[in-house]
């Protein structure tokens, strides 16, 4: 039993449907008992009040941003050297999703930023990081949207994926040296403080436990998602081979 | 020297248009490929080329040894005839494009810039680059559209001079050139689509 | 490689070429600065560093287009693929054209520019050495684009879409060099930075180019 056995299409499509109804359940029933527990159930910081409850969407999807792009980069590199079409096709579907948890996680950022720090916005390299992961999920779609042969993009797109990672990386180092030029070692407020994984009494933090499942629910949501995209993409690139066998038989 | 193409099988934009194909080409030969429009023969000279991998079958014999022409002659505009010829000559490293000015009657158009020429005299000029390659086997896409009768003429005399000296030529084009060559037709060759359940690994 | 270098040079100066069409756009642009934020001498003389970095930036990208598009229309790509020179050279060779015709002039001309920003006296040196080492990563880095965009039809926008977050890096460090040398903070690890991203991307990104080019030529 390979795991490249679900490289076929079929064989893909028939398993994820089969999964996918637990995945989408067990995501809901996360996220809903994450949210609430961490809602309702979890005291206020001392210091920064109910607004600290935010975490529990912001730090899963900015987890979930970074790591979608590592996933399609490894998808990527799969296509390249085995040329399983499900592979390509899996990177095309996760990157709208990487986007809208990137979206989310600036959002979140920026809606919890306003009370803590008084302003909506900073170029902290944290957040300029994640603007330019956007913009380099905006791009990797677009290019996808514009050509029309499916394999061809797939291999652009690929390449793509592949440079970008490496130029991305470049931005997040040089994103960190270029803030700390101007405002010598600007103390940010670290995910990990709040969380306590900074810290020696993680264990005791109440809202550890509450993150955690939150961050699997968000897990769970985004595998459902795949599954359940990456088999609309296999349609309707099967749509198009179909309609171009058409054409080729006239 | 001779190309040899074995259990051939082609496709384009993902699509398999000829498959089985099979046929040798030895020094001193010429093969014309006939089909009708959209039959596959750009896809095939283009593999041929090496501008495009087949889907399967094998190629030999094609490293290094060809000179493409396709629809379009790589003419800048803005060089000059004698230019354009050099930068070839130049870059697949032979000497002199004077045979080639000679061969296609480009003499008194040498210093014109290119983008002056008519449609067939910059035929003639994408022609007159096979001579400076230097490479043996010529593989010419539809060579004579917008040539006239006399530069047909001209171009089949190029062909058979250089069949004379044991180089080879692979041409597809629906005009009769007067050589003394075999003839392809392609039209038997047309790939059979898999079966529509086959819904394994690729598509299509 | 000396001959397909002098051809685009010669392409390049003779009619409709676009020779100095980005040196007139990076003019144009630092022209703009002042009519748009003011003309306080302060406030132009901090930004000028970061203006004249991101004008280059914008040159090189606008005159990408016509690195690798002119070549494939007219078919001169489909017969350098089958040329006995290998496609990494190719496009190396072409990323150094497009270098000598837009990012050296580029080079030459930022000073002159830095005297209309009021720039910094110690800032003149340190943004023609980011700019000189910095601007063959930009020819080199927008090749590629060039390379992923050639088969498209309006494929400008979209080129740009893809080559700015990959020119952020070179932009970052390039333009921090240029900043500190022009108030006199010390600029060592930010110009290593930036040589190191340009002594790569020179170094391994023409194989990606060329890679990127052959799956379009199919």
């Amino acid at each position: 039993m390979s795991i490249w056995e679900y490289a076929n299409p079929k064989k893909f499509i028939t398993t994820t449907e089969r999964v996918m109804p637990v995945l989408w359940a067990a995501a809901a029933v996360c996220i809903v008992g994450g949210l609430i527990w961490g809602f309702f159930f979890t005291g206020d910081e001392v210091r920064q009040g109910a607004t600290v409850k935010i975490i529990y969407l912001h730090v899963p999807t900015a987890m979930l941003a970074i790591n979608i792009w590592v996933m399609m980069l490894v998808t990527s590199l799969v296509w390249l050297v085995r040329r399983h079409h499900v592979s390509a096709l899996a990177a095309r579907a996760a990157a709208p999703i990487g986007m809208v948890m990137t979206l989310i996680a600036l959002a979140t950022g920026a809606i919890w930023g306003q009370p803590t720090w008084g302003t909506w916005w900073v170029w902290d390299p944290r957040l300029t990081s994640f603007l330019i992961l956007f913009l380099f999920y905006l791009g990797y779609m677009a290019l996808w949207e514009a050509i029309d042969d499916a394999d061809t993009a797939a291999d652009l797109t690929s390449f793509l994926c592949l440079v970008g990672s490496v130029f991305a990386l470049l931005s997040r180092y040089a994103v960190n040296f270029w803030n700390q030029g101007l405002h010598q070692g600007a103390s940010i407020m670290r995910v990990g403080a709040v969380i306590g994984t900074d810290t020696e009494e993680k264990v005791n933090n109440i809202y550890f436990y509450p993150l955690m499942l939150c961050i699997l629910g968000f897990v769970l949501l985004f595998v459902a998602l795949l599954f359940y995209r990456t088999g609309t993409e296999i349609r309707a690139r099967r749509i198009k081979a179909l309609l171009a066998r058409e054409r080729v038989m006239a | 020297m001779s190309l040899r193409i074995s259990d051939l099988c082609i496709a384009r934009g993902g699509i398999p248009v000829l498959e089985g194909l099979s046929f040798a080409l030895e020094p001193g030969q010429a093969l014309i490929l006939r089909g009708p429009n959209g039959s596959g023969k750009t896809t095939l000279l283009r593999t041929i080329a090496g501008l495009q991998p087949p889907v399967s079958g094998t190629i030999e014999g094609a490293e290094d040894m060809i000179a493409y022409a396709g629809h379009s002659d790589g003419i800048k505009p803005t060089l000059t005839v004698s230019e354009n010829l050099d930068f070839w000559a130049q870059v697949f490293g032979t000497e002199g494009i004077a045979a080639a000015i000679e061969a296609f009657d480009l003499d008194i158009l040498r210093d014109r810039p290119a983008g002056e020429l008519s449609a067939g005299q910059k035929r003639r000029l994408g022609l007159s680059r096979m001579l400076v390659t230097g490479r043996p086997i010529w593989v010419l896409d539809e060579p004579t559209v917008s040539l006239d009768a006399k530069s047909v003429m001209m171009f089949a005399e190029a062909v058979r001079a250089h069949l004379g000296q044991g180089g080879s030529a692979l041409i597809a084009t629906h005009i009769d050139l007067g050589l003394d060559s075999a003839v392809l037709e392609v039209g038997p060759f047309k790939a059979k689509l898999p079966a529509i359940d086959d819904f394994d690994g690729a598509f299509l | 490689m000396i001959a397909l270098l002098m051809r685009d040079l010669r392409l390049a100066m003779r009619a409709g070429g676009g020779f100095g069409l980005g040196l007139a756009f990076f003019l144009i642009v630092t022209v703009m600065v002042p009519l748009s934020v003011g003309p306080q001498a302060a406030l132009l003389g901090s930004i000028a560093p970061g203006v004249l970095w991101l004008g280059a930036l914008l040159a090189c990208l606008l005159s990408l287009d016509r690195l690798l598009a002119l070549d494939w229309e007219d078919g001169s790509l489909d017969l350098l693929a089958t040329a006995p020179l290998p496609l990494e050279a190719a496009v190396s060779v072409k990323a150094l054209a497009h270098w000598i015709t837009t990012g050296l002039p580029l080079v030459l001309a930022a000073p002159v520019l830095g005297v209309l920003l009021n720039l910094p006296v110690p800032g003149f040196k340190w943004v023609m050495i980011s700019l000189l080492l910095g601007t063959p990563a930009l020819s080199v880095i927008g090749t590629f684009g060039a390379a992923l965009t050639v088969g498209l039809k309006r494929g400008g926008l979209l080129m740009s879409l893809l080559v700015m977050p990959l020119y952020m890096p070179t932009l970052i460090f390039g333009a921090e060099v240029a900043r500190r040398g022009a108030i006199g903070m010390d600029i060592q690890t930010p110009l290593l930075m930036l040589a190191g991203i340009s002594a790569a991307s020179i170094a391994l990104l023409p194989f990606a180019s060329a890679a990127v080019l052959r799956i379009n030529l199919r």
